[in-house]
């Protein structure tokens, strides 16, 4: 996988994660719901670790090669970071 | 405490620039249905909110709003930052360019700057659930006339994106507000001590 696929389906899990974070604060019963965020925690750990390798660290609190990796370009707000989403053509 | 992650909670890559649609996007940066009131209002009053359910949904929302804050000045910034002169000055935004350059800083669409009164932290745990409902629904609306002025599928994805969080929002505030009032309605509740309430 290419930076921007890595990058994509990251935030994808990232997303069912915290979706699936505020509705268990509700439903704390549904096991289920708790199986399936389990499951995507999971696989979203693989592939943080995966970008992290290849692209530097997500969070300051990882371990860090000489020099400090950290503070790197790009941020999430410049154009350059992000990626383009497939969207549905207009009708 | 927080982590900051080092990616947006969703994408935003704008091609062109737009000041005149950054004037209005800025609203829901410093405005009074905006994501920096939001993530105030929530994480304020996650400290007297009862039951853990709600104070859960209060700090995770809470949470997720200050993601929004930054999806917000993403698109101030990616809509400006490349603007020339006569662009910010047909799109009105002359004003705030003399205060403010291409800067990112927290007004209304109409250069009001943020203000804590558009935020309420009540102590009574129905009053605040209550006003976060209808927090939900005025920062719905403004994504919807946000929309409306839009025209570049870039900037209406993630107005989109924003927008159907506050749906979600709205809905996690209601079931911590049944569940509040279930537990207040139990008398023998006042009754027990318990260990961290």
């Amino acid at each position: 996988m290419n930076r921007d696929d890595l990058l994509r389906e990251l935030t994808a899990l990232d997303f069912v994660a915290v979706d699936l974070n505020l509705y268990l604060n509700t439903h704390p019963m549904d096991c289920e719901a708790v199986q399936e965020f389990n499951r995507v925690i999971h696989k979203a750990g693989q592939l943080r670790d995966m970008y992290e390798k290849a692209y530097g660290p997500l969070t300051a609190n990882r371990a860090s090669e000489c020099p400090w990796q950290w503070f790197e370009d790009p941020w999430p707000w410049q154009s350059c970071f992000n990626f383009y989403l497939p969207r549905e053509e207009c009708r | 405490m927080w982590m900051y992650e080092k990616k947006l909670e969703y994408p935003i890559k704008i091609k062109h620039p737009n000041p005149k649609m950054a004037k209005a996007i800025i609203t829901q940066y410093g405005g009074p249905d905006g994501e920096l009131a939001a993530s105030l209002r929530y994480l304020s009053q996650r400290f007297s909110m009862v039951t853990p359910q709600a104070r859960a949904t209060l700090n995770d929302i809470g949470t997720e709003e200050l993601a929004h804050l930054e999806m917000v000045g993403t698109m101030v910034r990616q809509l400006t930052e490349k603007a020339s002169i006569d662009q910010i000055k047909a799109a009105g935004m002359d004003a705030y360019y003399a205060d403010h350059d291409k800067a990112v800083y927290p007004v209304s669409a109409a250069g009001v700057p943020f203000t804590a009164a558009y935020i309420q932290s009540k102590g009574d745990p129905v009053t605040d659930l209550t006003e976060d409902m209808a927090a939900e629904q005025k920062a719905r609306s403004t994504y919807e006339w946000l929309i409306n002025l839009a025209d570049d599928p870039d900037v209406i994805e993630p107005l989109k994106f924003l927008r159907e969080r506050e749906v979600v929002h709205f809905q996690r505030f209601g079931e911590a507000l049944v569940i509040v009032q279930d537990f207040l309605n139990r008398k023998h509740a006042w009754a027990v001590k318990l260990p961290c309430d």
